[in-house]
């Protein structure tokens, strides 16, 4: 825990600067040909997505561990992860249909990465709400859910890619000019800096709660 | 391996014997399903004709809903009874409890099934006859994609707070492949311009799906129903 105490407020603050920062360094980036200026929602929206991705399958990998040892830290760290998925797909799935709107002329398509990731976000909120109302012994059962979860998002992604398509391929960012790549991979960074020290805060409330839990039931005995 | 399956097999017989005396459960799913449908008669008929292509939706929504219903079901009856318990401590791998669950569900619903899918046939002019072995192979695979996950979570959250509305709220979003490859599948052979090709790649998706999720609800099963 000693060296998670100092790790988490340096990546935090770490992360904070480069949001501040963001906003200069996306201005650098040139104005791209046919989108213009809501273009730069790209520059939260992929690192968003991405976060989202990390946040699921730290969830569902975490879950795994859980199924085969019930490590409470693991089960601390697959509800940070749930907790952040969701999170992260709020910020997905606002500044897409933004984006969309302005290029596409929809707020909205059935395309295979929309889709997979809307799919990706009800199953993490079905996790938590199972998690609140569930009672107890939720934990195990949430655990399969988002080991199922995890293992779901390749399915989701070819059923509805077979279906149709529309967003860019993945292949666009390894691609992007140097002054487009540059902001993109810094918001990346900060991004996934927030994600990885908001889990570990996370999980530590967690591990807090359960403490605080034992210690009141041994008080009453 | 053929312990597992005797187990299993012994299982299905017991709850589709509860099932024959009562008669609970089929009476019920079928009488829901057939509501569902009156409802999209509603929904979906317009001036004595029904929507084009809407009966592939309507057969896989309805599958949907009375699959829901019988999998809360047929657990409800092991946790009213308090015979879940006594199920789990019998001397048999957890697995043959989990298939033996899934076998009996499974000849329910494909009962349910025979039932419903000719009333759809009728009432929104849908081409069951066109290609009936593909049909009958991509409902087959689309029940068994459903009630292998459906019947994982409908035993885990047995002993769970608000199950009733649980169930769907976690099963749903899981079966959304089963869902996307049993509607499209279905309405490529209903289809005005039938395109059968299209229909076996969707079944290959399906049974790619239940081989995959039926592994892993078998492999997932033990850790979870162990107390």
């Amino acid at each position: 825990m000693s060296s998670n105490s100092r790790f988490v407020p340096a990546a935090l603050g770490l992360a904070l600067v480069m949001f501040a920062a963001a906003p200069f360094v996306i201005n650098t980036a040139p104005y791209e040909s046919t989108m213009g200026l809501v273009q730069r929602i790209f520059y939260f929206h992929f690192p968003a997505a991405m976060s989202l991705f990390a946040a699921a399958f730290t969830c569902g990998i975490a879950s795994l561990i859980y199924l085969r040892t019930r490590s409470a830290r693991a089960d601390q760290i697959a509800v940070a992860g749930a907790e952040l998925a969701v999170v992260f797909g709020i910020i997905v799935l606002t500044t897409g249909p933004l984006w969309a709107r302005k290029t596409w002329g929809i707020w909205w398509d059935w395309d295979a990465k929309l889709t997979s990731t809307l799919v990706m976000w009800l199953i993490f909120s079905s996790y938590l709400l199972l998690r609140r109302f569930g009672g107890p012994g939720s934990e195990m059962l949430s655990a399969a859910v988002g080991f199922f979860g995890m293992m779901l998002v390749p399915f989701v992604y070819v059923s509805v890619n077979f279906w149709r398509t529309l967003h860019p391929k993945t292949s666009v960012v390894p691609n992007l000019p140097a002054p487009m790549l540059v902001p993109a991979l810094w918001c990346l960074t900060a991004f996934l800096l927030l994600f990885i020290s908001l889990l570990l805060l996370r999980a530590r409330l967690e591990a807090s709660r359960s403490d605080l839990d034992r210690v009141a039931l041994a008080l009453e005995d | 391996m053929t312990s597992v399956i005797a187990a299993a097999w012994q299982i299905a017989r017991k709850d589709l014997r509860v099932e024959a005396r009562s008669r609970e459960l089929i009476y019920t799913t079928i009488f829901f399903a057939f509501s569902c449908v009156l409802i999209f008669a509603f929904a979906f008929v317009r001036e004595g004709q029904p929507i084009p292509n809407a009966s592939a939706g309507i057969l896989w929504i309805t599958i949907a809903f009375s699959g829901t219903l019988a999998l809360g079901r047929t657990f409800e009856r092991e946790r009213q009874s308090e015979t879940l318990r006594a199920l789990l401590l019998a001397p048999v791998e957890r697995v043959a409890v989990y298939l033996g669950k899934l076998l009996a569900l499974l000849v329910l619903l494909f009962a349910v099934e025979a039932l419903i899918v000719p009333i759809i046939g009728l009432l929104f002019d849908a081409p069951l006859g066109r290609a009936p072995l593909l049909l009958l192979a991509l409902l087959v695979s689309g029940t068994i994609g459903f009630g292998s996950v459906g019947t994982l979570f409908a035993a885990m959250l047995v002993r769970a707070q608000s199950r009733d509305v649980l169930l769907p709220v976690i099963l749903y979003p899981i079966v959304v492949p089963v869902f996307i490859g049993g509607v499209q599948g279905t309405s490529a052979i209903f289809a005005d311009e039938p395109a059968l090709a299209m229909a076996q790649t969707w079944l290959a998706i399906l049974i790619f799906f239940d081989a995959v999720f039926v592994t892993l609800a078998l492999w997932t099963f033990g850790p979870v129903m162990t107390e």
